[in-house]
């Protein structure tokens, strides 16, 4: 590939070298997984390639749509792992296990934003991660505006949709709908019904593109069944371009416009300027908020 | 393993001359005092010594038992204390004091220095020194510059510091200085300072942090066992949402 791109600094969407729209070529998949199926793919080819031996993602726990963290070192692990989970899953639990008890030495982590910040927090100032920082290889975050605590999960599924989480075959969230689909309904809850049932952790959060990560991506600003991805880092950058030359992800046109990446800032600035308020009020009320008074930011957009 | 920091002080004599690493063209002194700790912190910060003999080429180790064959204890610029202190035993107390008079900055090297770490427990009556009953983070006795927790700390986390320290980049040390403010420490930190604070978020540093898993999570939460806590503070320290150093994280990724 041709000559690094320079970084764009950008307190919207955080600093990248470009932003493509893509989807994955495997039919296997984009089946199982969401969207564009960019993060699966991406860490099977990374892995085939030796760029990571493994990798935390949130796979399936004993409940049905309640995930647990686990350390996938196979492309089938992978596979089985794929698709949204819209509730918490602690992945960044994992990070010494999977140095430990699983061994690996070139570590790759699948994090919403908040996750990535933990990962890089741990990256600058490693107290209690001993030989646990130095092999992290590879690090790719997902789009996020808020999350659920399981409970809020099963209420929408019980009580909006009528069924139960074992029913639930598939997630989404799209045109402003949480859409919980079983094999043979479908039912689209207004985001707007699920205010008050997020975590409360949320509220203080500025990132909504995972800023930090090597790679993230997402729905938004994309069609239907492709993803958005920002290539931030040089390690995220290079993965994707030989992806791309290999054939792994195929690229379309960018859609720049209203319902393309213009869509995409406005929602990440939408929920920095909301959450920015937040973080002030919290700090009114006196409460341990280790993010920045809106007065005192140069940027209130910017993630501190 | 002493043997190994013994030589890297006798080739740093060979080397004196070549040695003018710092703006002040003076090789730093350094002390290492070890109280009630465990050693782990001197084996983690020996962990790095291929890496940093030539760092520590630029320094001078002065004081330090079983590091250097010197008994009066000499001025120094940096002092790394081990352990916490032992009330009952009168030594460690003196030694604490005195290593405050003579040195310029006094940083205590993990959680047991800290915190007291798992020191705090000693209720007193084990054999050797049954009457060795209470113990204290350094700071409850004496003023410390700045506190570097762990149990023990890593070794990436030694070398860090030590590079920040002879570089004098302050904002990457800055943190440390604060963290000399909390006297204790324990698991339910998190209860009370993060999810009471309504700011977690369920990503499962803590549990990472823990090195004794008496922090694990359940149900998007950290959940805490106190019976195996060692009241080292990293579940604390680490977590996500406690502080936010995103100035040292875009330094690190070369954003600024
Ligand atoms: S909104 Fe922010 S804090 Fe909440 S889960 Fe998403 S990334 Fe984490
Ligand atoms: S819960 Fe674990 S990490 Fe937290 S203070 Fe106790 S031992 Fe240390
Ligand atoms: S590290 Fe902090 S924010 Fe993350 S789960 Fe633990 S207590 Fe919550």
């Amino acid at each position: 590939m041709g000559g690094k791109e320079i970084m764009i600094h950008d307190s919207a969407l955080g600093p990248h070298q470009e932003i493509l729209t893509a989807r994955a070529t495997d039919k296997k998949i984009l089946g199982k997984a969401q969207d564009g199926g960019i993060v699966t793919a991406l860490l099977v080819y990374a892995l085939e390639k030796n760029i990571i031996d493994g990798t935390i993602v949130a796979g399936d726990g004993k409940e049905a749509w309640k995930p647990e963290p686990i350390v996938a070192t196979t492309k089938k692990e992978i596979l089985k792992s794929s698709g949204t989970k819209y509730t918490m899953c602690p992945n960044l639990a994992m990070v010494k296990e999977a140095t430990r008890r699983y061994g690996l030495e070139k570590m790759g982590i699948v994090g919403t934003p908040c996750q990535i910040m933990g990962v890089r927090k741990m990256q600058a100032y490693p107290m209690g991660l001993r030989h646990v920082t130095d092999k992290i290889a590879l690090i790719a975050g997902i789009y996020c505006m808020e999350n659920f605590p399981y409970d809020s999960l099963k209420a929408f599924i019980q009580d909006k949709a009528n069924t139960t989480p074992e029913k639930v075959v598939k997630m989404d969230i799209s045109k402003g709908k949480l859409f919980i689909r079983t094999s043979d309904d479908e039912t689209a809850i207004p985001i707007k019904q699920t205010h008050g049932y997020e975590q409360s952790g949320c509220r203080y959060c500025m990132d909504y593109v995972a800023e930090l990560s090597d790679v993230s991506c997402g729905s938004v600003g994309a069609k239907p069944g492709w993803s958005t991805v920002i290539k931030r880092t040089d390690v995220g950058c290079s993965l994707v371009d030989s992806a791309v030359e290999d054939g792994v992800l195929e690229v379309t046109e960018t859609n720049t416009g209203k319902f393309g990446l213009e869509m995409l800032r406005k929602l990440a600035t939408n929920k920095k300027k909301q959450r920015v308020k937040n973080v002030d009020k919290a700090l009114d009320l006196g409460l341990e908020v280790p993010f920045t008074r809106s007065d005192l930011k140069e940027d209130i957009l910017e993630n501190r | 393993m002493f043997d190994k920091l013994k030589n890297m002080i006798k080739s740093e004599e060979n080397t004196k001359t070549s040695s003018t690493k710092l703006s002040s063209g003076k090789k730093l002194k350094i002390g290492y005092i070890h109280l009630s700790g465990c050693t782990g912190d001197l084996m983690s910060f020996t962990e790095n010594y291929d890496e940093l003999a030539d760092l520590l080429d630029a320094v001078d180790i002065v004081y330090g038992q079983t590091l250097v064959d010197c008994w009066e204890m000499p001025e120094m610029d940096i002092v790394l204390i081990e352990g916490s202190v032992c009330l009952e035993d009168e030594h460690s107390v003196k030694e604490l004091k005195e290593a405050r008079d003579k040195s310029k900055l006094l940083v205590a090297l993990g959680s047991c220095a800290c915190t007291g770490g798992f020191t705090v427990y000693s209720k007193g009556g084990q054999r050797a020194q049954p009457q060795h009953s209470s113990f204290l983070a350094l700071q409850r006795l004496v003023k410390v510059d700045m506190a570097i927790p762990g149990c023990p700390p890593s070794p990436q986390i030694i070398k860090k510091v030590i590079l920040a320290a002879v570089n004098s980049d302050m904002d990457y040390l800055a943190p440390f200085m604060k963290f000399t403010e909390n006297q204790d420490a324990c698991g339910c930190d998190l209860q009370k300072r993060i999810i009471n604070q309504s700011i977690c978020i369920g990503c499962g540093a803590c549990a990472a942090a823990c090195p004794t898993r008496a922090m694990t999570m359940k149900d998007g939460r950290p959940s805490f066992n106190c019976d195996r806590c060692v009241k080292c503070g990293l579940c604390y320290y680490q977590c996500t949402r406690s502080w936010w150093p995103i100035d040292q994280i875009k330094k690190e990724m070369g954003l600024e």
